[in-house]
């Protein structure tokens, strides 16, 4: 027995009021070293052992705090910089509609950290390997009875002193708790067979079963029913329809938005005669023509329209549209031309809108003024 | 006792001693449980399996199966996952709010009733996920992760605020709960006879020493956690209804839903928790520990939770009215007199009128009484569930949508096997851990803390 090393000396009192007289005997004679194991947490007691009040408010208010900044800081980078998408044209940083979210973060991690902080961080929890675990004294406390331990370690510590000192306070029992030879002896080898083993095992479970769920189990049915599902791609047959096409025809006759018909083709007299220019030239319909007038036009007429051809020799140059010729058409004839082509140009029907085609010419217009400039213009 | 406090009366009846708590809740977990406990496990395992077979038709066929088509879409499922995360709020209530306000009737009921919550956020959950059609890959439509698309779920939508909502609520339950379980599982530990059981309590109570230095650390920390499910409960439910609240249906798009909502789901909570808490005392012997005391208090909670309910019905009516906005007023009357009249009325009787017999005291104190009263109560508030979403989305904004939503048999079975779910983990619960809390039981007991003589 001699060889045991004393971690504490310990008495069991059967009452709520003799553990608080006898905590505040101990607490006065200067022992530091010690604590009382009850049931259940006893009013006063904490005042008996002259014990600071908690303080571990602070980490919740920290970290809640955190919890907070972290859902600000997660949502706004998300919404705002990261990927800002227009949902329903609200701001990107709603603050309104990120409260909910900064409450259940801030609460989250308030109570996570707080849990965490007392298990693992103060308590030092999880530890099984305390002496008093399995010890006479720790099964009565955690049923009914209310028990002090002076630990070995506290600078004033003296058995025959504390004996008589727990004696003389009506403690029901009184013993010594010894530490556990086997585990102050223990020594804890990482590289155990069966440690290994459980993690291999371990490895190989989560391998197998990662690469079969989403490598095998998702591709099968049901989990598939949406990529193999029915349906009927553009160029593929189908058997719906009787000439087994799976993309139909427009009715005969449909006219797509914006391309109503043109009723002078192949008149270009008519055309130069009767059509009027419906827009009055304006910086913001010139911008329009300018534009068109570059994608569609220049790469033949060039960006002046003086015929000089960018596509080196690959398509036949126009003439300018600078001659005396053309500057007299009328807009109507120029806005035939495009719809209709002429010679080898093809029509920009398809490619140009009403609107479009009569900006260009106004552009053209503008162009054939500005490059054949009388000195009045100048004034 | 001290004379300077007023009498109070006591929570646990008799003075049973500390050891004999000890052995009268760990029995079940001890013994083994009689043919009664087995009668309603398999009963209970019934309602899962049929709940299990709707199940997997709707994850092998999809969602289709269900009653929801255009304009309901947004059905039973809906209604209830509201409902159960509804049935959950009693439990944050009585452990948190209850605490928070010193109620110290709640010790003996408080285990139970956190457990139930988690139980029934469990069962709750298993609708959204559901309802999303492939719930094998909810977790990624739910979670802001970084992906592939470099896209990020949308944090305006109040679906979203549930999705974080129901998890904190599920994660901050979870923990108070198991923070509560530490000391018994200590005491369950030291009385531990075979050697698996040492174990299992050995790792589960973490080395608990009953330390006062950690008693004084773990009071702070559990009324922390307190005061952190106050607000949280509060808000769980006002999220639930911003799902409703903020979009622009007529009988959503109204602003007293968060209030409404969260007295509602205390209501049909602590109707939930009264009835399976009849059954455990009676099934377990504990009448001396959750006395009828306990149960008339939790019967006022009802009566007040109740009225309150009933003031939120006729506030909408009200507010309808006086609005003057038509597509309200038509809302409310065609709930009122509608297709759906007969849902509204069962809802209204079985909220407003029948817990209003709770005043007279010897119903509130019969143990026959208030259980057919309870299970009114929460027939009542599924419906009321049901009355907000079904007849809402099915007289939208364009009447040749209108339609008549009725479930399905996938639909039914799935809400049968919800109720299997919830209560085969409660039976479960009760047989496996200490359905009521050692440590804080003996605390309210007569005569377990010191007297103040000597001070004075």
């Amino acid at each position: 027995m001699s060889d045991k090393k004393l971690y504490s000396y310990t008495a069991l009192f059967d009452t709520p009021n003799k553990i608080i007289h006898a905590v505040k005997s101990v607490a006065e004679k200067g022992y530091t070293k010690y604590d009382v194991n009850t049931p259940y947490p006893l009013h006063g007691m904490d005042d008996a052992m002259k014990l600071k009040r908690s303080k571990i408010g602070w980490v919740t208010l920290v970290f809640g705090l955190l919890g907070t900044a972290s859902a600000v800081a997660m949502m706004g980078w998300m919404m705002t910089l990261d990927y800002p998408i227009v949902i329903g044209g609200k701001p990107f940083f709603p603050l309104p509609a990120f409260g909910p979210i900064i409450f259940e973060l801030s609460v989250l991690f308030g109570a996570l950290a707080t849990v965490g902080a007392m298990l693992f961080v103060i308590f030092k929890f999880p530890n099984n390997s305390h002496p008093m675990h399995d010890t006479e004294y720790m099964k009565n406390v955690s049923s009914d009875k209310y028990g002090i331990s002076i630990e070995a370690v506290d600078p004033k510590f003296n058995l025959d002193e504390i004996v008589a000192l727990f004696n003389g306070l009506g403690a029901e029992t009184t013993a010594p708790i010894y530490f556990d030879e086997e585990e102050v002896n223990y020594k804890p080898t990482i590289l155990d067979k069966k440690f290994l083993g459980f993690l291999a095992f371990v490895a190989f479970a989560t391998s197998v079963g990662v690469y079969g769920t989403m490598n095998i189990a998702l591709y099968l049915p049901p989990f598939d029913w949406m990529v193999n599902q029915d349906k009927s791609s553009p160029q593929q047959t189908s058997e719906i329809f009787a000439n087994n096409a799976s993309m139909l025809q427009p009715v005969k006759g449909t006219v797509a938005r914006g391309f109503i018909p043109y009723k002078f083709s192949n008149q270009p007299e008519q055309a130069g005669k009767l059509l009027v220019n419906p827009i009055i030239p304006s910086v913001e319909n010139l911008k329009v023509g300018k534009e068109k007038f570059d994608i569609y036009c220049s790469p033949c007429h060039g960006y002046l329209a003086e015929g000089d051809s960018r596509l080196n020799g690959k398509f036949p140059n126009p003439p300018s549209l600078h001659s005396e010729k053309a500057r007299n058409w009328s807009d109507g004839s120029l806005y035939h031309i495009i719809v209709d082509g002429q010679n080898i140009m093809p029509s920009y029907s398809s490619q140009l809108s009403k609107n479009d085609r009569w900006s260009i010419v106004n552009y053209i217009r503008v162009l054939q003024r500005s490059l054949n400039a009388k000195e009045s213009d100048l004034l | 006792m001290s004379s300077e406090y007023a009498q109070e009366f006591s929570v646990v009846e008799g003075k049973p001693s500390l050891r004999s708590l000890d052995e009268i809740i760990s029995k079940p977990l001890n013994t083994k449980p009689g043919l009664k406990y087995y009668l309603a496990l398999a009963f209970t395992l019934t309602l899962l399996s049929i709940g299990a077979v709707g199940l997997a038709a709707s994850l092998y066929y999809g969602t289709g199966l269900w009653g929801n088509n255009n304009p309901v879409g947004w059905a039973w499922p809906i209604v209830n996952f509201v409902f159960w995360i509804g049935i959950g709020h009693a439990g944050t209530l009585i452990s948190a709010i209850l605490f928070l306000f010193r109620q110290k009737w709640r010790t003996g009921i408080a285990r139970f009733a956190e457990a139930m919550t988690i139980f029934a956020v469990i069962t709750a959950m298993i609708f959204p996920i559901m309802h999303t059609g492939r719930p094998w890959i909810a977790a990624v439509w739910l979670l802001p992760y970084p992906n592939q698309h470099s896209l990020w779920v949308n944090f305006n939508s109040p679906l979203l605020w549930d999705v974080f909502a129901v998890s904190t609520y599920f994660t901050v339950s979870f923990v108070f709960w198991y923070v509560g379980l530490i000391p018994d599982f200590a005491t369950l530990r030291d009385r531990a006879t075979s050697k698996i059981k040492k174990v299992i309590y050995s790792v589960t109570s973490l080395g608990w020493r009953h330390s006062n230095r950690h008693w004084q650390h773990y009071e702070m920390v559990y009324l922390i956690l307190a005061g952190l499910a106050t607000p949280l409960v509060l808000s769980v439910h006002t999220i639930v209804s911003f799902d409703f609240a903020t979009s622009q249906l007529p009988g959503w798009h109204t602003t007293i839903l968060p209030p409404y909502f969260v007295a509602g789901a205390v209501f049909s909570g602590f109707a939930m928790v009264q009835n399976v808490l009849i059954f455990v005392r009676k099934i377990f012997n504990y009448e001396h520990i959750i006395t009828v005391d306990t149960l008339e208090k939790m019967n006022k909670i009802m009566l007040l939770t109740g009225t309150m309910v009933g003031y939120a019905y006729s506030m909408e009516l009200f507010i309808a009215w006086y609005s003057g906005v038509n597509a309200e007023q038509f809302a409310f009357v065609n709930r009122a007199f509608g297709n759906y009249a007969w849902a509204y009325w069962i809802m209204f009787s079985c909220n407003v009128f029948i817990p209003q017999l709770f005043w007279i005291k010897k119903i509130r104190r019969s143990i026959p009484m208030m259980f057919v009263i309870a299970v009114f109560v929460n027939i009542g508030m599924w419906f009321e569930r049901f009355v907000i979403v079904v007849t809402s989305l099915s007289r939208d904004f364009l009447p040749s949508s209108w339609a008549y939503y009725s479930p399905t048999i996938t639909d039914i079975s799935l809400l049968i096997g919800s109720f299997g779910l919830f209560f085969t983990m409660v039976l479960l619960f009760a047989k496996a851990l200490p359905a009521i809390s050692i440590a804080e039981v003996k605390a309210v007991v007569d005569g377990s803390q010191p007297t103040h003589h000597e001070e004075h």
